[in-house]
């Protein structure tokens, strides 16, 4: 650089009327990745960061607050100060407001008159900013060497004078404008601000002087390479002149000493304004400089040099797969056989991520990546093999291993990803999909022989299918061992309640990194049963600690823990009534305003990416992994809204309810004399005082008995079967990468919907908080007033309550999400629950209940008690099973 | 309010001649009292609707004579500035004992207290002073509560700089001569009160010295929110305060390079009031007077101070062990700054010419 030191460097690119990009990030809400930005712009080098929300389409008080506070929460970047950019006061003061530091404020003038530049002087002193001031006034913005200087002159003389604002914080911005547009009133545009702030400094030496300096080439959009030429030569003189700061792309500033020393003129030509036609002899020059742009070729890279083997395992452990199929290709034809290339360099190269992996150097994404580029070198040599009389199957892997999704549940992006990674370490995967009958399982294992079986599921009902599995391997006298893995499943259930059911190993897998491991113990000979026996004495430990902890229950009585239910004021409550009642169906919900809702810590959660969005893309660790993560994430939610790859459909609907106990009676009209169905709720049952009720979600619904009118609402949302779909065809061209990334996105819009649907039912569908206004991480921390609890988590655990949700918004046939027999919803992304309006609805877990609860429960769902049991595995004293995890 | 006019002076005055003594925790000699809720509630509150043990500021309208007696040992100890005990007294942190509708009388009671200790023990050679104390709340301005959202604040600006007005006004009423900003664990809410004493300034017609004291979190030698000690001068200095400084934090030992920070930056005068050292496992500190007072001492004769006093575990031995170490040492002159562009982040810039 050849910038002196001392000169500073004010970032431009978070200003959305200077960046496409920035705006669009805004615009869309994404204000997480537009935080990226302003980190670029520290990172090459910007001393402050110029911020500017000034769109038509974008509320800037409510952006420049939120960006702001979003800035102090990332050291990296608010270590600069700030400079608040907006023609508006109100978004500018909005910005003063979540300052902590001294900022800028960009820019006041006098061109309202003096008392409206005083008053506003007179605040930025006393929120602790400098301030910019513009050249312009009553007269308008000034143009002419005489009319900036008089300006400045006039600005400073008021502000020191009548208000005692130091000098020292006033910074004088003279005006870039264009030059070279033509029009011949230009010319002196660039000599003006030159020779202007050399006068002011001159004049006025404690007072500092900037300016926005891409103004000057305006008339050259579209070509950065010389506008680059250009804006360094106006720095260049600018500097020289006195100029301290400036308003810059610190990623693109030219060193004025590089520039060609004939273009360079030029440009010095047209700046200082020394000749008649330099305008027209800079466009010649110009031209010429997009002419090389555009035949600039990207240097070939460099790991392209070496030889294909090298080149291949290059690939795999990059994940890129732009050459896979050419290198592939010419490796095979300096061999005999093709599967020595799959035994050669393409092992070669996964054994190297699975080293990585395994020193958690790589992580589960560029794994997956790894992955895609196996399967398509693969699925290349696949012809050959069979021409060659060799069929993949008769390939010797280091194992063969069932996995499957049980009977009843639809979820299977976790153990999509098990497969992958075990994959790539050289086993042989049978996938059975999901909803897999335990007989399918049996009779697979057995004509496959495969030496290990794999089971899934993430609702709680596929708890006690799993255990069915293991107790009918048993059954059959089968001793593979048996994997067990999902989000609800746990060390301690799996111990409780499938271990003792199986002779044979039987392991629980918290994740894909896990499972390897596992596997390899497993199946080496000579260490299973070594492994075996020291997970069965961790189970076995497990087991008697479990039995000593529930010796001492600490339930209360149900009757004790309703007498201490949540009591709220009915006598002066009035619930709000919903805009309508009965049910309502939403047809193609907009994917953009579902977008902007995403919450995307769960999103590198399943890509066993820990950490809350966005630190962990600034995790040194993580971080890389997740920022190309994230880069193809948005690439893809782009093509999905642009594509509309998703069709997101919603159903909900309002009725009359009140609470009878610790059930919810809906009756088909206000009239409330006809029942229409009951929502069955279970009671907290700890031992607790006063001070903190045992809630059940009936406490939230006026008693039937005081004659409260209240309301209870529902819904279902889906992001459609599409994802399913589109994830099938990529999986079929080798690519699970983008298979798995469609489904996880898929999820995620599905709970956003949620999230909207919500939002637009507080505002508008139910109306009572029509004038909330929350950014998408108020929505997340759930600050808003409502609840949505849905059947099957902590607040209603009991999945087959969905049934009769489903039943009364006809979800099946209006929306096409239907449930399967453990209650799973198909498809997978979608969300159902209900509406509670009161606002002291809070969310909570019921934990275990006590017998006498359950035996109730039962006799008022009209079911028998065993069947209860079956359908909260996780609530009952001493079962084992943890609670299922939102 | 001229009385008040020749109290403003004389603090100025005397503050070029020596050292001034800050007192000591108000606090810990409270606890020391092991007053129980009934002793809290006094008559006033007998019926208030939840506990109010452990709110000290309380105090000054249910114990008001026990507070005096703490001011005047502390004066008699050798403070010449005695705090109101209103370190928590605001709307925002009395939400906790849902008290907010009392802060007003709260403020008031505290800053007339300390008045009336100050004038008992007030000589024509030795006046005594009273500083209306503003604490930082219990929320912070410019840090999420809630680490997965972190635009999300608990407290906006305008929450604290109303909050503050409302105390501020109760402490001038009561009779301060100046006002401490102290224990600043985030820049933005002090900034929202120094908002408010302008506001509050340019409606009353009158003007008070301004000490704007910061606390630094760990050893890393930032405030919570994350600025230097220079950052944090940056940021107040708006304000022209009579002073800036560090307390609480941690002990004087380790707090020393922070204070010669800002006593390098600052071209007004330097406050510091340390706690007893830093707290054992059992949450108490133990630092003798004469430990601190050394420390102390050290500082002074180092030109690094214009105030000093005490902050958690310090007692009235304290604070005349402290003012013995300072006897006699002349105050740090700030060297004056050739006038400069100044601007902060959490680290500083500045724009030099």
């Amino acid at each position: 650089m050849s910038l002196p030191s001392n000169f500073i460097l004010i970032g431009e690119r978070t200003n959305v009327a200077g960046s496409a990009r920035f705006k669009k990030l805004i615009a869309a809400g994404e204000f997480d990745a537009a935080l990226t930005i302003a980190r670029e712009q520290v990172e090459n080098g910007a001393n402050i960061i110029d911020i500017n929300m000034d769109d038509a389409m974008i509320e800037g008080e409510a952006a420049m607050t939120r960006f702001v506070n979003l800035i102090a929460a990332e050291p990296d970047i608010s270590r600069v100060p700030v400079m608040l950019d907006s023609s508006k006061w109100s978004i500018i003061e909005a910005g003063l407001k979540c300052l902590q530091g001294k900022g800028i404020v960009n820019s006041i003038s006098l061109k309202e008159g003096e008392a409206a530049f005083l008053d506003h002087a007179r605040l930025v002193r006393r929120y602790g900013a400098a301030t910019v001031v513009m050249a312009f006034d009553e007269n308008g913005q000034a143009g002419s060497i005489e009319h900036k200087v008089a300006i400045a002159r006039r600005a400073v003389a008021l502000l020191t004078s009548k208000i005692g604002f130091p000098a020292s914080d006033i910074i004088i911005d003279p005006n870039v404008f264009a030059v070279a547009t033509g029009i011949a009133e230009h010319d002196d545009y660039g000599r003006a601000f030159i020779e202007a702030t050399r006068l002011i400094k001159q004049e006025m030496p404690e007072v500092h002087v900037s300016g926005g300096i891409s103004n000057v080439s305006f008339a050259f959009r579209g070509t950065n390479g010389f506008r680059e030429a250009m804006h360094a030569v106006f720095l260049y003189h600018a500097i020289e002149a006195g100029l301290d700061m400036a308003i810059v792309n610190p990623t693109q500033l030219a060193i004025y000493e590089d520039i060609p020393p004939d273009v360079r003129e030029r440009v010095e030509d047209v700046i200082l304004n020394r000749r008649s036609d330099a305008t027209e002899r800079l466009i010649e020059v110009a031209g010429r400089y997009r002419a090389v742009t555009e035949t600039d070729v990207p240097a070939v890279q460099a790991w392209r040099a070496g030889d294909a083997a090298s080149r291949l395992v290059h690939a795999l452990v990059h994940g890129i797969d732009s050459h896979i199929v050419e290198d592939t290709e010419e490796v095979r034809q300096t061999v005999t056989r093709a599967l020595q290339v799959i035994e050669g360099p393409l092992m070669q190269g996964m054994s190297v991520v699975g080293d990585l992996f395994g020193a958690g150097k790589m992580f589960l994404p560029q794994v997956v990546k790894s992955a895609r580029v196996m399967k398509k070198a693969v699925a290349h040599l696949i012809p050959f093999m069979e021409s060659e009389r060799e069929a993949a199957g008769e390939r010797t892997t280091k194992g063969r291993i069932l996995l499957a999704t049980v009977k009843g549940d639809v979820h299977d992006i976790g153990k999509n990803i098990v497969g992958i990674v075990l994959q790539c370490n050289d086993y042989e995967v049978i996938d059975l999909g999901v909803m897999v009958p335990m007989n399918k399982i049996m009779d697979v294992a057995r004509e496959r022989e495969v030496d290990i079986i794999g089971l899934s599921g993430l609702i709680t009902p596929s708890l006690d299918e799993m255990g069915a599995v293991a107790r009918e391997m048993e059954r059959r006298k089968l001793s593979l061992p048996l994997l067990i893995g999902g989000a609800t499943t746990s060390r301690v259930h799996t111990a409780l309640k499938i271990e003792p059911g199986y002779s044979g190993p039987t392991i629980h897998v918290p994740d894909a990194s896990k499972a390897v491991g596992v596997v390899g113990q497993l199946i080496a000979l000579d260490q299973r049963e070594a492994f075996a026996t020291t997970i069965r004495a961790d189970y076995e430990i497990l087991r008697v600690k479990h039995a000593r902890e529930r010796r001492g229950d600490d339930r209360a009585s149900i009757e004790a823990a309703r007498a201490n239910r949540l009591r709220l004021d009915w006598a002066k409550a009035h619930p709000p009534a919903p805009t309508f009642l009965g049910t309502r169906v939403i047809e193609a919900f907009p994917l953009h305003e579902i977008a902007a809702l995403i919450d995307w810590t769960p999103f590198f959660r399943t890509w066993e990416l820990a950490g809350a969005f966005p630190a962990l893309l600034d995790d040194p660790v993580v971080g890389p992994s997740a920022r190309d993560l994230f880069r193809d994430a948005q690439a893809m939610l782009a093509r999905i809204i642009d594509e509309r790859w998703f069709k997101a459909r919603a159903t909900l609907g309002f009725w009359s309810a009140n609470s009878s106990g610790d059930d919810i009676v809906l009756h088909t009209s206000d009239a409330r004399d006809a029942p229409l169905a009951t929502v069955h709720g279970l009671r907290q049952q700890m031992r607790r005082d006063e001070r903190r009720p045992n809630l059940a979600l009936a406490d939230f619904i006026g008693p039937h008995d005081l004659g409260v009118a209240d309301y209870l609402g529902a819904f279902v949302v889906t992001a459609g079967a599409e994802a399913e779909t589109i994830a099938a065809d990529f999986a079929a061209a080798h690519d699970d990468y983008n298979a798995i990334m469609v489904k996880a996105l898929a999820d995620r819009c599905a709970e956003a919907l949620a999230e909207a649907l919500h939002a637009r039912v507080r505002r508008d569908y139910w109306g009572y908080a029509p004038d909330e206004a929350l950014d998408n991480a108020a929505l997340i921390a759930e600050a808003y007033r409502g609840i949505r609890p849905a059947p099957g988590y902590p607040a209603c655990p009991d999945h087959s309550e969905k049934r009769s949700l489903f039943d009364i918004l006809d979800a099946e046939r209006i929306i096409g999400v239907r449930l399967t027999e453990s209650f799973a919803m198909w498809p997978p992304s979608s969300v159902c629950g209900y509406y509670f309006s009161h606002p002291e609805a809070r969310y909570f877990g019921v934990g275990k209940i006590g017998l006498d609860q359950l035996t109730d429960y039962a006799k008022r769902k009209g079911i028998s008690l065993a069947e209860a049991l079956r359908w909260l595995p996780g609530n009952i004293e001493g079962d084992g099973a943890t609670d299922a995890a939102a | 309010m001229s009385e008040r006019g020749d109290r403003i002076a004389a603090l100025k005055a005397k503050a070029t001649e020596r050292i001034l003594v800050l007192d000591g925790a108000m606090g810990t000699m409270i606890q020391a009292h092991n007053l129980d809720e009934a002793g809290f509630r006094g008559e006033r509150f007998a019926n208030h609707a939840c506990d109010l043990k452990g709110d000290n500021d309380l105090l000054v309208l249910t114990q008001p004579a026990l507070i005096e007696t703490i001011h005047r040992d502390f004066l008699a100890a050798g403070a010449d500035i005695v705090t109101a005990n209103s370190f928590n007294t605001s709307s925002i942190s009395q939400a906790d004992y849902k008290l907010e509708a009392s802060v007003a009388d709260m403020a008031h009671e505290a800053a007339r207290l300390a008045r009336v200790a100050a004038d008992a023990l007030t000589t024509a050679a030795r006046p005594r002073f009273v500083a209306g104390a503003l604490g930082p709340t219990n929320k912070t301005c410019s840090i999420s509560p809630d680490v997965s959202s972190p635009g999300f604040r608990a407290v906006t600006f305008d929450d604290l700089r109303l909050s503050y007005r409302e105390v501020a006004s109760g402490l001038i009423e009561g009779g301060s001569d100046l006002i401490i900003i102290e224990t600043v664990f985030d820049t933005l809410n002090a900034k929202a009160a120094l908002f408010a004493l302008e506001e509050l300034f340019d409606d009353m017609a009158l003007r008070l010295p301004i000490i704007v004291s910061a606390t630094i979190s760990d050893r890393s030698g930032r405030t919570l929110s994350g600025q230097t000690p220079e950052a944090f001068y940056i940021s107040v200095a708006h304000a022209a305060p009579f002073a800036v400084g560090l307390n609480c934090s941690l002990g004087a030992d380790q707090l020393r390079p922070y204070v010669a920070a800002l006593s390098g930056i600052a071209d007004c005068l330097i406050s510091a009031y340390p706690n007893a050292g830093l707290p054992d496992a059992l949450g108490e500190y133990r630092e003798t007077p004469e430990e601190t007072a050394a420390h102390l001492g050290e500082w002074a004769r180092a030109g690094l101070l214009n105030l000093v006093g005490g902050c958690c575990g310090t007692t009235p031995a304290h604070i005349r062990a402290i003012a013995d170490a300072v006897e006699g040492v002349a105050p740090r002159r700030a060297a004056p700054h050739e006038p400069r562009l100044w601007l902060s982040g959490l680290e500083p810039l500045e724009v030099r010419p």
